[in-house]
């Protein structure tokens, strides 16, 4: 039976449907999630879209984290659950403390739409487990407040402890260090703000980079599986 | 609640005949107040004058374009793929057995000069809801823009405001941006005209009617609460000029828009229509309540009974007349059978959206309106909706078009040199119009959905409908002010061919046409000369093409004072593709390619970029039009996709070959080696604007079978040269090269630096 990886639906997310296709795509199963449920419904694994979840009142995120299915992911993220935040779904991961540092306004204030090129800087988290080190994707980049930024002491922790988990090749937005994404501690949660669903078919997209991710989770239950 | 007691009502308006009502500061002619009291039987309160005086605007009821607009209906070729057109909120045609397509091209010019985020957004929402109102899930935008001269300083304001507005609320909906065009010109500068489309896909199953049938039923009110924005918001700002003093601030006339109540009504209204749990849907956009109660009570086949004071608000002491006329966006009217209310009430609950019974359907063939128990409207709802005036304004042929013919731009100087023309090609690349506009449309989502096989910069947008079976569709938006200008017949029909034609190169078939009449004031004879032209042009235009036009919109008043825009009829193109894997892009294949030009160049400078762009010039006769050939052309495009012989394809409009090569060349990385026809100008060959016109590159091997393909069809093709990836950018042979570098350096960041970024 194929791994099932949930995908939250909050009001106001956008790339859910695109999140299932990628995870579909990629040999496992969605599963829908939905924002007012405290319900994850036996899921391996759990993957938080882009969008603007409730309108991007107050900040970016800032009410994902109150939502009922959110007091649920962190309990099974605690458990080492794989969870994964993609644009607003990494604005949610960071606004509920699950990921340190936070994501601002571009510093060139305006939202942009590239492809960027990115370097995965470490396979040893659940979700670039099968991507090769330092290898080199290209994932859509697309968002007004992608800007990660925090403390020096948290940055360079986090470089110390490889948990900068993708940089920016091209910085499109005035990341601090280039930082595309990092990793929790155990490296379970990870929150990127370039698009790996939309990368998962030359029809569409840039590249099929983003077919790594999914492979890489379930790479990663398999393995932990076995053990 | 002494405040009601002031209340209009039916009983006092009956009382106080006389009582002297401001219909001319609303916009109405007296001949047409003395109808409406003619209509009623007495004079209308002041909640029913407000309505009459919105429904019977040119901007809802086309009282100045409607004799000329039925020549849509009389020369639209009968097609079965046509489910619903003219009339209806969208055009829909059937894409198969299973599926349609609905879209629709709107104006929200006047607004976006008023104030270009609010007013570019919310043009951008109010056609979405039009699709959603047809049962569809819209799944792309598009928008035309045309500002005033690239570095006046109004610009600067204006540009950035409506692209932020286009973005934001397309991005923030989850609506992928999937082309269009931006151009400037001086005419533009007090009028810019933002024309948005929107396209949406529905299982024929679920075409919805916008009838309010079924006595009984329950009418809800869904989405965002009604407050005082966009009050007037047709009367006053799409029905009339600016002021060239340019004093009279609109700003409380535009709406304000709130994309995430819009995405939270696409999800609610989905589930609704699937469910089976809706009778009649209609959305609210220019005049609110009045024109949603008024079109679905004359859609159906009884009456309405409304309570207004049910209807949630977000401001206080909102009198019905405000009510029924504010123009607060992210709502739709539901019909509904009484035994699924609860459950419509519920679903909407669930998505945290708004959802509130106001009224019933009726047998009393009335539009009855009450507020707190006092009856404020009571009419026939077709008076309002169906039997508003119609005009069959003077018509002048303006006295400057024998001078302007004859001013041709064939005469003007020319580049001679090798030397000249090369900066020539480097100029025109870099000129507003031609120039890379990424500044632009980087700001949108192009991707979101993941349907999206080609957006900009290609011709036209290609996004897939079905992931199994690969059917697709492609549209192109296209309009040439110069061009109709010059003869808004042929302009008309060159924007319907490019638009045609762009659609074609994809390697798509096109079926259906929506189109966007933007003009000056239908009070200037010379205006109505010109509507009439642009509108005969494209009835005629797609009677030979084949494919009917499925709605639109006519955008009247575009002008500041005396000075009216120049005529931009711009048509939105709809082809299907059976398999979107094998749209043809653009770009230069691979090193070895052939590259040809199918169609001919003849001297066909007047109207030209160039023209414009080197000596300021406007005049002359416009490109000749050949139909026929266009259609051969498709016919040629679409089997060619079909046995993928072609790597790429081009067309050929403003800048001419130069700026085709350019844009291939920088858009693919790769180089061209050009050899021009011997006996050819060089000038008129790269600059020339002859219409009927691609670029198409013939990958290996594939040359016979092209050349063969396009005999047997008496289409010319012209050899030009090859692909080339070691070729660094364009080599002219026997005339000059062009580098990467500098077509890049001329072509690119040119938008951001105009506007001082």
């Amino acid at each position: 039976m194929s791994a099932r990886i949930g995908i939250v639906t909050f009001p106001g997310s956008l790339d859910d449907r695109d999140a299932a296709r990628a995870v579909y795509l990629g040999g496992a199963e969605p599963v829908a999630l939905w924002h007012d449920d405290t319900q994850i419904h036996s899921v391996d694994g759990v993957w938080l879209p882009g969008g603007f979840s409730y309108g991007d009142a107050l900040r970016c995120g800032a009410i994902a984290r109150f939502s009922q299915v959110m007091d649920t992911v962190k309990a099974a993220a605690a458990q080492g659950m794989p969870v994964l935040g993609v644009c607003n779904g990494f604005q949610v991961l960071c606004e509920s403390h699950l990921l340190p540092g936070a994501l601002v306004r571009n510093a060139h204030l305006r939202y942009r739409n590239r492809p960027a090129r990115l370097r995965v800087e470490t396979a040893r988290t659940a979700w670039t487990s099968a991507f090769a080190p330092e290898a080199e994707v290209v994932f859509p980049a697309k968002h007004g407040e992608g800007r990660y930024v925090a403390d020096e002491a948290t940055l360079d922790q986090l470089e110390a402890s490889g948990r900068v988990v993708f940089r920016y090749l091209d910085n499109p937005n005035g990341s601090m260090r280039d930082i595309a994404g990092v990793a929790n501690e155990a490296g379970n949660v990870v929150g990127l703000m370039p698009h790996p669903e939309h990368a998962v078919e030359a029809l569409t997209g840039p590249s099929t980079d983003g077919l790594g991710i999914v492979a890489s989770v379930l790479a990663h239950l398999s393995e932990g599986a076995r053990r | 609640m002494s405040q009601y007691v002031a209340v209009d009502t039916v009983g006092v308006a009956e009382a106080t005949p006389d009582e002297k009502q401001p219909w001319a500061e609303l916009g109405l002619k007296e001949d047409e107040y003395q109808r409406i009291r003619e209509i009623l039987g007495r004079r209308p309160t002041q909640s029913e004058l407000a309505m009459y005086s919105i429904m019977w605007s040119e901007h809802c009821s086309y009282k100045s374009s409607r004799v000329h607009l039925r020549q849509f209906n009389e020369k639209n070729p009968r097609t079965p793929r046509l489910l619903a057109g003219i009339g209806e909120n969208a055009g829909v045609v059937a894409i198969d057995d299973n599926i349609a397509v609905t879209f629709k091209v709107e104006s929200h010019n006047h607004p976006s000069y008023v104030e270009p985020k609010q007013g570019a957004a919310t043009g951008v929402g109010g056609i979405i809801r039009d699709i959603i109102a047809m049962g569809a899930r819209p799944i792309a935008v598009m928008d035309s823009l045309r500002f005033g001269a690239i570095d006046h300083p109004d610009t600067a304001r204006v540009l950035p405001g409506v692209v932020d507005g286009i973005g934001h609320y397309g991005n923030c909906v989850g609506l992928p941006n999937i082309g269009g065009e931006t151009y400037f010109d001086p005419c533009y500068q007090g009028n810019p005209l933002v024309n948005a489309l929107s396209v949406g896909v529905l299982p024929r199953s679920r075409l919805q009617s916008m009838q309010a049938s079924g006595t009984g039923n329950i009418v809800i009110l869904l989405g965002a609460k009604t407050g005082r924005d966009g009050i007037g918001g047709v009367s006053v700002l799409a029905s009339a000029t600016f002021s060239e003093s340019g004093e009279d601030d609109a700003r409380p006339s535009v709406q304000v828009g709130d994309p995430f109540t819009e995405k939270l009504l696409i999800e609610v209204c989905l589930e609704l229509f699937d469910a089976g749990l809706v009778v009649g849907v209609q959305d609210l956009g220019g005049a609110g309540l009045t024109c949603a109660l008024s079109e679905t009570a004359a859609a159906g086949d009884g009456g309405m009974h409304v309570d207004l004071e049910l209807v949630p608000l977000r401001a206080k002491g909102m009198e019905p007349h405000d009510i029924l006329a504010s123009e607060s966006q992210e709502r739709m009217l539901l019909i509904v059978d009484p035994a699924k209310a609860e459950e419509v009430l519920a679903r909407a609950h669930r998505w945290g959206l708004l959802a509130t019974a106001i009224g019933t359907v009726t047998d009393s063939g009335r539009l009855v309106v009450d507020f707190h128990g006092q009856t404020v409207v009571d009419v026939p709802p077709k008076s309002l909706a169906d039997e508003g005036p119609v005009y069959n304004r003077p018509i002048a042929e303006p006295n400057d078009l024998g001078l302007i013919a004859v001013d041709r731009a064939e005469t003007l100087p020319r580049p001679t040199t090798a030397e000249e023309i090369r900066q020539t090609v480097l100029d025109m690349a870099a000129s507003p119009n031609l120039c890379d506009k990424s500044w632009i449309t980087e700001q949108y989502d192009s991707s979101v959905f993941g349907n999206t096989v080609l957006g900009t910069p290609h011709d036209a947008g290609v996004v897939r409908l079905d992931e199994r079976t690969g059917v697709g569709i492609a549209i192109s938006l296209d309009g040439n002010g110069r061009f109709a200008r010059l003869d808004p017949y042929l302009g008309a029909q060159l924007a319907l061919a490019e638009a045609y034609r762009n659609v074609a190169v994809t390697g798509a078939t096109p079926i259906a046409v929506s189109d966007c009449l933007n003009f000056g004031s239908p009070e200037d004879p010379h205006v109505m000369w010109q509507f009439e032209r642009a509108v005969t042009g494209i009835a005629d235009g797609c009677q030979k093409l084949g494919i009917p036009v499925t709605g639109g919109n006519v955008s009247f008043y575009n002008q500041t004072g005396r000075e009216a825009i120049h005529p931009t009829p711009v048509i939105g193109v709809l082809g299907v593709i059976d398999d979107v894997a094998r749209r043809i892009p653009l770009g230069l294949g691979r090193t070895g390619d052939t590259i040809a030009l199918l169609g001919t160049t003849h001297e066909e400078l007047s109207g030209s970029e160039w023209a414009s762009v080197k000596h300021g010039h406007l005049g002359g006769v416009p490109p000749k039009v050949d139909l026929d050939h266009e259609m051969k052309l498709a016919d040629l495009l679409s089997r060619l996709a079909e046995t993928e012989q072609l790597a790429a394809a081009h067309d050929l409009s403003q800048g001419g070959l130069a700026q085709a090569l350019v844009e291939a060349i920088s858009f693919s990385g790769m180089g061209a080696q050009i050899l021009l026809p011997e006996g050819a100008d060089p000038f008129t060959y790269l600059f020339s604007e002859s219409s009927g016109r691609v670029l198409v590159v013939i990958p290996r091997g594939q040359e016979l079978a092209v050349r063969t393909a396009c005999e047997s069809r008496g289409l010319p093709i012209t050899p030009l040269g090859v692909a080339d990836a070691n070729t660094d950018g364009l080599h002219l042979r026997d005339h000059f090269d062009i580098t990467r570098d500098e077509i890049d350096a001329a072509f690119k960041g040119r938008i951001g630096a105009r506007l001082g970024e």
